[in-house]
């Protein structure tokens, strides 16, 4: 009797994350997007080519930037092993104050107490200055749905993030969210606002956004901040800012706020003064931003401004289970952003790229950090590891290191694949052992010929195409070294 | 002087005419030269990738192999190699104080070649009778420029060659793109960043482009080439070496 055989089933699995030379998903894909787009690229480069010399003129005539890069780096490692002690000195001295602590798991406990706040004082309006940590959570979006019944009206006041708010977009850097939209395309989203046709010119919008932010002000309910800084010996939020919107925030508004990523303590007050010094220069390019401001607790009696009910939330959000790992250097950060602008990754892509709150490289730390390591595994491997991260770093944070351990991570997960995990084997057991080190070679040599064409190897599907797809690849060569040195040199 | 060659996997299989010029400049300079003949690879692609346990187990292998060998020093004509040894078999190893003290004793005696040029040697180019007619920028390895720090030290070397012209170029620091598997896991974004310098190349005049490190020139070259620049590209070694003519 004939036996069929069975069909031979396809093999439709997606390697593609498999591979010791294949493209991994997601990051590489969306970065070739963004490179492409000119003006997207335009963008990108006048901002980040202006903050680098900026950063470079000012740090360079500060002769004691090591010195406080050191120090910075000294202060959040200390900060860091203590930081339990701290936080509670820091609810202690703001309770002390008349002001309210709450200690908030993740994003949801956040959205919770501010949306009972702004229940039980029936607000309506509420005002915001640039905070990322709200960001990270999605606040504005999740107090709309959750509490959706309280119909809030939630305004950017930072004047790049209220342009993202209104056109529905997510900021794309640190500390210039909307780098990546040209003035026409800022002239139409305000024009869109106004309601009227805004001529392109920068007065005229900055005009236009400080009339309609100024209502916006002075009808606001709450207003939340985020900070740059908590000093825990005294209860001091600090902010800094370049537009003044942040005071109006804090000051005009009948309550205030904060809400603060753990990590953004720092044990005393004179602490303070070595991050002012290198946060702007270092972000900015400049000496010191236009506003540093100064919050500790509600107004109190005889004081002629602050919000009359003062609330510090405490966010952990996947940030206290980094303390004690090798991954804790992550939560020295201080946002500054000069990371991104010095990363020839993000110049090329920008920070949408990253398909997350942070981008450049501390977002690729930090998101799969703070998320769970098995998502946005892509994040771990979108740098060539150059390092400009690092030297750039006020805080000296290793990112490039942090990126390989998390690599490892991945590896040690199980979630590098199976593919590349073989490969790398192979790679192991050839590497150890000279002998079938030289047989690979000769069977490389014998692979390439039919491969062969004016000098290079010519592309084709499969393990190498990764690298022929955009670049010609050089041969091996007829002897190798080792060959011509045995011959003699 | 006796030094202990240490030749990338990559210049070994694609580009051995570089280790080629690296034996004849320290030969000339009466430098002994010696190749430990059961070397491979450093382990950095391996490493790179997160796969730490087998990057360790061949970091093993390397450090077998130079200890059982007499040197002064170990040359290799790679900031990037030289780095995963100097640097990365202590991190690698770091919680194997035994094996940690090895990598660290080797780390300490490996030198890339225009270190070892420049700083222990003392040589210029003038005493290698080097000769290059061209015009040419310099790539700097981001590992040679920041973990070993040797910004001036090729430079210094080439602006000795007689007839070479070296010219600066745009943002000179950025990353050419390459990052070891980077360049095969991020192909396009890779790709970006070396249009990115191929542009700058282009503006600053130069026909020829130099670096210590022939992965970046791996690169650059195969972008160069599928471009179609016709620009030449050499690696530092093949510069100096005045019997490489120059690398023509
Ligand atoms: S990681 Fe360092 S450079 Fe990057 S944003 Fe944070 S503090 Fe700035």
């Amino acid at each position: 009797m004939e036996t069929k055989k069975p069909p031979r089933q396809r093999d439709t699995r997606d390697r593609r994350e498999e591979g010791i030379v294949s493209p991994v998903e997601g990051f590489n894909e969306r970065g070739r997007k963004a490179a492409g787009d000119k003006a997207l690229h335009d963008a990108i480069q006048l901002f980040t080519h202006k903050s680098v010399a900026g950063r470079n003129a000012v740090l360079n005539a500060l002769p004691e930037a090591p010195e406080l890069r050191e120090r910075a780096y000294g202060i959040k490692q200390r900060t860091m092993a203590n930081l339990d002690r701290y936080l509670e000195q820091m609810a202690d001295a703001v309770e002390d104050r008349g002001g309210n602590v709450f200690f908030a798991d993740d994003g949801e406990d956040v959205v919770r107490y501010i949306g009972e706040l702004a229940r039980r004082r029936g607000a309506k309006v509420i005002t915001k200055s640039k905070s990322m940590a709200t960001e990270e959570i999605e606040l504005n979006h999740r107090l709309e749905e959750d509490y959706a019944d309280l119909d809030l009206e939630i305004v950017e006041t930072d004047l790049g993030e209220w342009i993202a708010q209104l056109a529905g977009d997510t900021p794309s850097h640190i500390v210039g969210p909307i780098l990546h939209m040209n003035l026409e395309r800022v002239t139409k989203i305000l024009s869109g606002a106004a309601g009227e046709n805004l001529p392109p010119n920068v007065q005229a919008l900055a005009a236009f956004a400080r009339k309609r932010l100024r209502q916006k002000f002075l009808t606001a309910d709450v207003g939340i901040t985020g900070a740059n800084f908590g000093v825990a010996e005294t209860g001091t939020i600090v902010t800094v800012t370049n537009e003044g919107n942040g005071r109006l925030v804090t000051s005009v508004p009948p309550v205030h706020v904060v809400v603060m990523g753990i990590e953004k303590l720092i044990p005393r007050f004179e602490d303070l003064s070595v991050f002012t010094r290198l946060l702007a220069r270092s972000g900015t390019g400049q000496e010191l931003t236009v506003y540093t401001n100064f919050v500790t607790g509600p107004r109190a009696e005889g004081e002629l401004d602050g919000a009359e009910e003062f609330h510090l939330i405490l966010m952990d959000n996947g940030r206290s289970k980094l303390l004690g790992t090798p991954f804790e250097e992550a939560l020295y950060c201080i946002r500054c952003g000069a990371c991104l602008n010095v990363c020839p990754v993000y110049r090329q892509t920008g920070g949408h790229a990253y398909g997350s709150t942070y981008s450049g490289p501390i977002g690729a730390v930090i998101t799969p950090l703070l998320k769970g390591t098995d998502e946005a595994k892509d994040l771990p491997h979108a740098s060539s590891l150059c390092g400009a991260c690092w030297e750039a770093c006020p805080v000296g944070i290793p990112l490039h290191d942090l990126l390989l351990k998390l690599r490892n991570h991945q590896v040690e997960e199980g979630l590098a694949g199976k593919g590349q995990k073989a490969a790398f084997k192979v790679f192991e057991n050839t590497m150890k052992s000279p002998a079938l080190y030289n047989i690979s070679r000769k069977a490389g040599r014998l692979a390439q010929k039919p491969l062969l064409k004016d000098g290079s190897v010519k592309p084709v599907p499969g393990p190498t195409s990764g690298w022929t797809g955009s670049r010609d690849l050089p041969p091996l060569a007829k002897k190798s070294f080792r060959e011509l040195w045995k011959e003699g040199i | 002087m006796r030094v202990a060659l240490f030749v990338p996997c990559y210049v070994d299989l694609i580009t051995p005419e570089v280790g080629v010029s690296v034996v004849r400049l320290l030969r000339k300079l009466g430098v002994e030269v010696i190749y430990p003949e059961g070397q491979t690879c450093c382990g950095q692609p391996a490493f790179n990738s997160g796969f730490f346990d087998e990057a360790r187990s061949v970091a093993r292998h390397f450090l077998d192999v130079f200890e059982g060998e007499r040197f002064d020093y170990v040359v290799c004509p790679s900031g990037s190699c030289a780095t995963m040894v100097s640097h990365y078999y202590p991190f690698l190893l770091e919680e194997r104080p035994a094996e940690r003290e090895r990598a660290e004793a080797m780390g300490g005696r490996v030198r890339e070649l225009s270190d070892f040029l420049v700083n222990v040697v003392g040589a210029n180019a003038g005493d290698l009778g080097a000769r290059y007619e061209g015009r040419a920028v310099f790539h700097t390895g981001c590992h040679g420029r920041r973990e070993l720090g040797l910004l001036e030290e090729p430079r210094e070397l080439l602006e000795g060659v007689e007839g070479l012209e070296l010219v600066e170029w745009p943002n000179e620091e950025l990353c050419c793109g390459f990052g070891g598997t980077f360049s095969v896991k991020m192909p396009d974004v890779s790709t970006a960043m070396a249009d990115e310098k191929i542009k700058a190349l282009e503006g600053s005049g130069a026909d020829t482009l130099i670096s210590g490190d022939s992965s970046c020139l791996m690169h650059l070259a195969g972008r160069l080439r599928r471009t179609g620049h016709d620009t030449r590209v050499l690696h530092l070694a093949q510069v100096l070496d005045p019997e490489n003519g120059g690398g023509k």
